[in-house]
C-alpha cells in the first residue's frame, strides 16, 4: 500500500501550446479511493495515464509512497490499470488475461493459478475462466479487467472510466460493487470519469479539473456545500446548481423582487473588477415555495415540470426585477425542487425563497467563492 | 462471317473490339430491362436474371476448360488415345520432372515464409517511424514491377561475363565480387543455387505486399491493448511475441496462403530469366512448355492439372482460417 503525491506535475503534449495538465499538486492517501472528475478534455485521464507511466512528465514529479517513479517504466511502477474499453487480450482465455502479467514477471505457474482463482472467486468470474473475452458480455468483460489488475496485488489502481461502457442500470450497480471492493482490499485508488454522481458515490475525496487546472479537492460532502469556485458549483450536483449574476445594493443582491442580505465579508471581498455585481448560486432543494408577498421571496414562472416520483423538479423563468444571466448547467431555466404531490401547471407563478445560509456567493469577475 | 472472325489491320480490330462492347451493353441492358418489367417477379426469375450471364461466363471461361484440362490429362499427346494415369507417372517418375516438382516445393516453401518475415520485421521497425511513409513505399515499388520486367533487371544483376583479357563484369553483384577479390559466378548457372537466386526475384516482389497488409493489421491493433501489455510489463520481443503476432494472426495466414499461391504460379521469372534450363524450371514453367513448345497436350495438361490440385490445400486452409478469425471476433 502506498501514497500517491503528483508534486507540480506537467505535460505539455508536442505541438500545443497550453498544457494538458497544469502543475498538478495532488497527495492521495494510504488506502484511499480519489476520483478525479471533470468535463472532457479537462486533464483527468492525463493525469491518470502520467501516474501509469503511459505518458511523459515534462515538469514536476510523481511519487508512489516515497518513491519518484517520474522516469521509471509503467511496469515498476507496482500499479495496475483498468481501460474504459478493458483493453483485453482477445486471443487469451480469461484465465491468461488476469495472469499475464504474473507470468511475464516470472511468477511459478502455481501461483499464478491460484491467485487467478481467487480473484476469479472474489469477482464471480469462476465458470468463465476457460472463455474467450469475446464470449463475455460487457458486465463480464469489465469484471475481468478489474480481475486483472487485483490478481496482480499492487500498490495504487488506476481506473480509466472503467464504467462508461456499461448500460444505465448495471453501471450503477457496478459502481457500488468497485467501491466496496476497494475498501475491502484497501488499495489506494486513482479513478477518473466525467460522471459527478458517479464521483460523488464512490470517491474518499473528489478532485475536479478543468482545463488542465485543478478546482478543487476535497470529500463528496465539501464539494458539495462549499464549492470553491462557480465552476465547481455548477458541476457538481444533479440537476445542477442555479447560478446567476446579480446587482448588489444596499448590501444586498438583487434576485428578481428579492432582496438576498449578504454577510460583511462578502461585500468586502468584493473588488472593482466585479462591477457591484456578485454571482448567487441555490441548489434546486435549496428553495422553499412560499405564500407570495412573503419577504426575501421572488417570483418564478412555470415552464416545464420533471416528475421522479419520489421529487419532481420546476423547471422555470425568474420573473421582474433585473434578471442577470441565469442557469442551472446545461439549461438556462431555473430549477426548484417541488413537492411532486403538490405540481403546479405550466405558466402558474410560484413564490419561492433560499433558505437560510444555503445561497452560495462568488465573485462575479473571478467566480471564485466569497461567502 | 469472316470478317468479324478474321482479324486483319488494327482499324478493323479496334473496330470489332468497339462492336463488342457494344453487343455486349446491348444484351446485359436488355436482360436488365426485361428483369425490371414484372411488377412481382419470381425469386428464380430475379436470380436468373442477375446471375444468369455470370454463370455462363464463367461456365465457358472456367469450368469447361478445367473439365477440359483434366480429360485431356488422361488422354495421350495429341489427345486421340486413352492412356489412363501415364500422363502423372511420367510426371512423378522421370528425373527431369522430379527436378521440377523439387524446385517447385523449394519454390513454396520459402518465398512465403522469406517474404512474409522480412515484411514483417520491416512493418514492426518502420511503424511510427519517422520516415515511414517513404520506407514502405520505398520496399512497395517492386509490387508495381510486372515479373517479367523484375526478371529482366535482376537479370542484369546476376549477368556473367567470363574471366579473360580485358572483359569487364556488367552484373552489379558480379562486380562486387571482383571488388571483394573473388572470382565472379555465374549465379544462374550454377545447380542448385540458381534456383535460390531466382527465389529472391519474387521475395524482392511479395515483401512489400506482406508488409503493406501486415503493417495495416498492426495499426488495427487498439493502442489501450498495447498499453495494457506495457504495464504488464511487454516490451520489444516480447511485445512482438504474445500481443503484435496473435492479434495480426487471421491477416499473417492471408499472407502467407496468397503468396503460396502466387509462387505455385510462378512462371514468368523462370521463363525470363533461364528459361526453365540448368535445373530451374517449375511447375508452372514445365507445363507451358510441355504444352506449347513440345506440344505434348496430354502431359502438359496433367501438369496443369497437378498445379491445380496443390492450390486446393492452401485455399482450403485459408478460408478455415478466415472462419475462425471470424468466430474469435
Amino acid at each position: 500500500m502506498a501514497t500517491v503525491t503528483f508534486d507540480h506535475a506537467t505535460r505539455v503534449y508536442p505541438g500545443t501550446e497550453r498544457p494538458a495538465v497544469d502543475q498538478l499538486n495532488l497527495h492521495i492517501e494510504d488506502g484511499e479511493f480519489l476520483v478525479l472528475v471533470g468535463p472532457s478534455g479537462c486533464g483527468k485521464s492525463t493525469s491518470l495515464r502520467m501516474l501509469a507511466g503511459l505518458e511523459d512528465v515534462n515538469g514536476g514529479r510523481i511519487l508512489i509512497g516515497d518513491r519518484d517513479v517520474t522516469d521509471v517504466q509503467p511496469k515498476d511502477r507496482d500499479i495496475a490499470m483498468v481501460f474504459q474499453n478493458y483493453a483485453l487480450y482477445p486471443h487469451m482465455s480469461v484465465a491468461d488475461n488476469m495472469g499475464f502479467a504474473l507470468k511475464i514477471a516470472g511468477t511459478p505457474k502455481a501461483e499464478i493459478r491460484q491467485r487467478v482463482e481467487e480473484a476469479a472467486k472474489i469477482l464471480d468470474l469462476t465458470e468463465y475462466l476457460d472463455r474467450k473475452p469475446k464470449a463475455l458480455s460487457g458486465g463480464q468483460r469489465q469484471r475481468v479487467a478489474m480481475g486483472r489488475a487485483i490478481v496482480r496485488q499492487p500498490q495504487v489502481f488506476l481506473m480509466d472510466e472503467p464504467l462508461s461502457n456499461l448500460d444505465a442500470k448495471l453501471r450503477v450497480q457496478t459502481r457500488t460493487q468497485i467501491a466496496s471492493l476497494q475498501r475491502r482490499l484497501g488499495v489506494t485508488t486513482v479513478y477518473v470519469t466525467h460522471d459527478q454522481t458517479e464521483a460523488l458515490t464512490m470517491g474518499d475525496r473528489i478532485a475536479v479539473l478543468k482545463g488542465g487546472l485543478l478546482q478543487q479537492v476535497g470529500t463528496p460532502r465539501e464539494m458539495y456545500d462549499t464549492p470553491a469556485n462557480v465552476f465547481v458549483a455548477g458541476f457538481i450536483g444533479s440537476p445542477a446548481m442555479n447560478l446567476g449574476t446579480f446587482e448588489v445594493k444596499d448590501g444586498a443582491a438583487q434576485v428578481g423582487s428579492a432582496q438576498i442580505p449578504l454577510e460583511r465579508n462578502v461585500i468586502a471581498g468584493m473588488t472593482e473588477a466585479d462591477g457591484g455585481k456578485l454571482t448567487v448560486g441555490f441548489r434546486p432543494e435549496s428553495l422553499d415555495v412560499v405564500p407570495a408577498g412573503t419577504p426575501g421571496s421572488f417570483q418564478v414562472e412555470t415552464n416545464l415540470v420533471e416528475e421522479l416520483g419520489s421529487d419532481a423538479f420546476l423547471y422555470g423563468s425568474l420573473k421582474g426585477g433585473v434578471v442577470g444571466e441565469l442557469s442551472a448547467g446545461d439549461s438556462d431555466q431555473l430549477i426548484v425542487r417541488i413537492d411532486p404531490r403538490n405540481v403546479p401547471m405550466k405558466g402558474e407563478v410560484i413564490n419561492v425563497a433560499i433558505k437560510a445560509g444555503q445561497a452560495h456567493v462568488f465573485s462575479a469577475a473571478t467566480g471564485n467563492r466569497l461567502s | 462471317m469472316n470478317w468479324l472472325t478474321g482479324g486483319g489491320e488494327p482499324a478493323q480490330k479496334f473496330l470489332l473490339m468497339f462492336l463488342a462492347i457494344a453487343l455486349f451493353i446491348l444484351i446485359v441492358g436488355l436482360i436488365l430491362f426485361l428483369v425490371d418489367r414484372p411488377q412481382n417477379p419470381k425469386k428464380w426469375f430475379l436470380a436468373l436474371g442477375f446471375l444468369g450471364l455470370p454463370v455462363l461466363g464463367l461456365g465457358f471461361g472456367l469450368v469447361y476448360p478445367a473439365i477440359e484440362t483434366i480429360r485431356n490429362s488422361f488422354l495421350n499427346r495429341d489427345a486421340t488415345k486413352f492412356v489412363g494415369l501415364d500422363n502423372y507417372v511420367t510426371a512423378f517418375t522421370t528425373p527431369e520432372f522430379l527436378v521440377v516438382l523439387r524446385n517447385t516445393a523449394i519454390w513454396v516453401l520459402v518465398v512465403p515464409i522469406v517474404a512474409t518475415f522480412i515484411g514483417l520485421v520491416y512493418a514492426v521497425v518502420v511503424d511510427r517511424s519517422r520516415f515511414e511513409k517513404f520506407a514502405k513505399a520505398l520496399i512497395f515499388l517492386p509490387m508495381a514491377i510486372s515479373m517479367v520486367g523484375a526478371s529482366i533487371i535482376w537479370g542484369f544483376v546476376y549477368a556473367f561475363r567470363p574471366v579473360q583479357g580485358n572483359i569487364q563484369q556488367i552484373g552489379l553483384l558480379n562486380q562486387v565480387l571482383v571488388w571483394l577479390g573473388i572470382p565472379p559466378q555465374q549465379f544462374l548457372i550454377n545447380q542448385p543455387w540458381n534456383t535460390f537466386f531466382l527465389i529472391v526475384i519474387l521475395i524482392w516482389i511479395q515483401t512489400g505486399f506482406a508488409m503493406t497488409l501486415l503493417s495495416a493489421a498492426i495499426k488495427a491493433i487498439p493502442d489501450d491493448i498495447v498499453e495494457a501489455a506495457r504495464l504488464d510489463g511487454l516490451y520489444g520481443i516480447g511485445m512482438f511475441r504474445y500481443i503484435t503476432v496473435p492479434s495480426i494472426r487471421p491477416t499473417l495466414v492471408v499472407v502467407l496462403t496468397t503468396i503460396a499461391i502466387t509462387t505455385l504460379k510462378v512462371f514468368d521469372i523462370v521463363r525470363t530469366t533461364t528459361g526453365g534450363q540448368f535445373g530451374t524450371s517449375v511447375v508452372a514453367n514445365e507445363f507451358y512448355r510441355q504444352s506449347f513448345v513440345t506440344l505434348n497436350t496430354g502431359l502438359g495438361a496433367a501438369l496443369a492439372v497437378l498445379l491445380f490440385v496443390l492450390v486446393i490445400p492452401i485455399i482450403w486452409y485459408n478460408v478455415r482460417q478466415l472462419r475462425l478469425a471470424e468466430e474469435v471476433r
